[in-house]
């Protein structure tokens, strides 16, 4: 088991899970509440990740942040070092990667909200950040943990958009995916066993925090 | 005073399926409005509330304007100081009694807040639920609790959307008075809307008929719900008795008008109306209007004497109900006690009295 590989998965993880949650609570919120009528458009565009075979996305995303794309090219102009093959890049990429994950739980949580309970937060005087923060986000807060939860599983146990973007630097973009597939590689399936079997650990901890969340929050306040 | 001169419009496949067209002022004190789902009620209620902007027309409160379609200005409605109840009263479920009912009060001082806290839980009777969540709370209980929670702000307009259907009437009725006492002092006014005949008359205050988006009459429950012009406000306002039939002969000198039932030979006599001989009109009688009799009787000024037959009886609580052939079928009340007097029994023989006043001609869509 390489405990760098797990420390640098962990890192991108909870950095690409809270980044997201930043840019997804916006964006999900006003998907569900806008009348907008093209955004179907947005919404095609935000499941994009789940269809496309992640060396697709790592692909274009290389592109984008090489030094010939704009991304890069602006980086490298502000930063004097390039994106692609750095930690930097590997968020950026995985957070492309994991949009849907945190994007589509959120909007699924503020769609079912009861739009009346917003009308009365309105009625009682209530701009629209008091509404946010004191009815939308309690009460679509499985959601919230969900879609955080989601995107760190599943940045935890991307391959594709890694090798393509970052390739397999140790202790820089040598990612657990990466390292079970070094290992198998050379053989060393000992190595390769403990880590998938900590990546498995993982991923079944984390599911059942969601599901676990799902069930027990709505039980207090069935009283609809 | 507050005042709505409005016009909205909803489409569906491209054609117009609903339309709200208004023009209608408010003063202080309750003012009911009534009619059948679907009439635009609370299509009305959420565009005064500034939760749907009209198409055109414009809404003010005394001199400050809500919305003008012109100008296309609409102030949002938390800037408008409404209270609104909703049907589905809309309590947050995730907050306690108190943060709901406290909700609307962000801004004011605490020693304010606490003091108007204790005086509407006072009104409303509430006290004691304070630590409770909307789920724990029974049905008359969530209704005050969202009461409370409106009338806290004091608002300058109460918009009340059924927020007492479900209730008996003991329980409805103190929850009026609870609010009356609070608007004695408030003078705001009050649109509660409903549905249900016995809570326009429980309010007995001024009434506002709607059908299809427009207003049909307006006046006090007697005038506009005990002679309704609209078949549609006739059955909302609880007529069991509407009847088809064709107006036969004018008898301008007696007042009245004969009206054939459809399709037999039972006829009525209806206070004369503007219907021509031949039209088809609709007569509707409350089963309450009409009386039973198990003998022909005499010597009354009751016109509209039928022979009938007894079809089924039902009995609900203080009513008892029955279905009576006499040509056409009609639903007569009685109660308990006459019933067992007449002794009445599915098959019994009967005649119907009723009044040529109880029969209320009105014209179909």
């Amino acid at each position: 088991m390489s405990g760098q590989a797990i420390l640098l998965s962990l890192r991108l993880a909870f950095t690409v899970a809270a980044l997201l949650l930043v840019i997804a609570l916006p964006l999900a919120y006003w998907l569900s509440f806008t009348a907008w009528r093209g955004k179907f458009l947005l919404e095609s565009v935000v499941a994009l990740p789940l269809v496309l075979p992640p060396t697709v996305l790592g692909f274009y995303a290389l592109i984008a942040l090489g030094p010939r794309g704009l991304l890069g090219r602006t980086w490298q102009a502000m930063f004097g070092h390039p994106l692609a093959f750095t930690f930097t890049g590997l968020v950026l990429a995985s957070m492309l990667y994991s949009f849907p994950f945190a994007v589509q739980p959120l909007v699924a949580s503020f769609e079912s909200l009861d739009r009346r309970l917003l009308d009365a937060s309105s009625m009682l005087g209530a701009g629209r950040a008091r509404s946010f923060f004191r009815i939308v986000l309690p009460l679509a807060w499985p959601g919230v943990i969900t879609a955080v939860v989601l995107s760190f599983a599943h940045t935890l146990g991307e391959f594709g958009v890694v090798l393509m973007v970052g390739g397999n630097l140790a202790g820089i973009t040598r990612t657990v995916s990466i390292d079970i597939y070094d290992r198998v590689e050379a053989l060393d399936y000992a190595g390769a066993h403990a880590t998938a079997l900590f990546l498995l650990v993982i991923s079944f901890a984390v599911l059942s925090v969601v599901y676990g969340v799902n069930r027990r929050v709505w039980s207090p306040w069935s009283n609809r | 005073m507050l005042s709505a001169h409005i016009e909205k419009e909803f489409r569906t496949a491209g054609k117009t399926s609903f339309q709200l067209k208004i023009s209608e002022e408010f003063s202080p004190g309750f003012t009911v409005l009534f009619g059948p789902s679907g009439a635009g009620k609370s299509t009305l209620l959420d565009c005064i509330a500034g939760l749907v902007k009209p198409d055109k027309g414009i809404i003010k409160f005394g001199g400050e304007v809500f919305f003008d379609a012109d100008e296309r200005f609409s102030l949002p409605p938390q800037m408008r100081g409404i209270g609104y109840v909703f049907q589905s009263l809309a309590l947050f479920p995730h907050l306690s009694v108190e943060d709901n009912v406290a909700y609307g009060l962000s801004g004011v001082p605490v020693a304010e807040r606490n003091e108007r806290m204790r005086t509407i839980l006072d009104i409303f009777h509430a006290q004691r639920l304070l630590g409770r969540k909307p789920g724990e709370l029974s049905g008359g209980e969530k209704q005050r609790v969202a009461l409370a929670r409106s009338v806290i702000t004091v608002p300058r307009v109460l918009l009340l959307d059924e927020p007492l259907t479900g209730l008996d009437g003991r329980l409805r009725q103190s929850i009026l008075e609870d609010l009356r006492s609070w608007n004695a002092e408030h003078r705001i006014p009050i649109l509660y809307v409903t549905h249900n005949r016995e809570e326009v008359d429980a309010i007995g205050d001024r009434v506002v008929a709607m059908v299809d988006g427009r207003v049909r009459a307006r006046g006090m429950p007697q005038e506009v719900l005990d002679a309704p012009r609209a078949v549609e406000l006739a059955q909302a306002a609880g007529f069991e008795n509407l009847l088809v039939g064709r107006v036969l002969e004018h008898r301008v000198e007696d007042g009245v008008m004969r009206v054939a039932m459809d399709g037999n030979d039972c006829e009525l006599e209806v206070p004369l109306g503007p219907q021509k001989p031949g039209d088809i009109v609709r007569v509707a009688i409350r089963a309450g209007d009409i009386l039973l009799a198990t003998e022909l009787p005499y010597g009354l000024s009751a016109r509209n004497i039928l022979p009938g037959t007894v079809e089924s009886i039902e009995t609900r609580g203080t009513i008892v109900s029955l279905q009576v052939n006499a040509g056409v079928r009609f639903v007569a009340h009685v109660t308990p006690g006459a019933m067992r007097s007449l002794e009445l029994e599915a098959g019994s023989v009967v005649w119907l009295v009723v009044k040529t006043h109880s029969c209320h001609v009105v014209t179909p869509r």
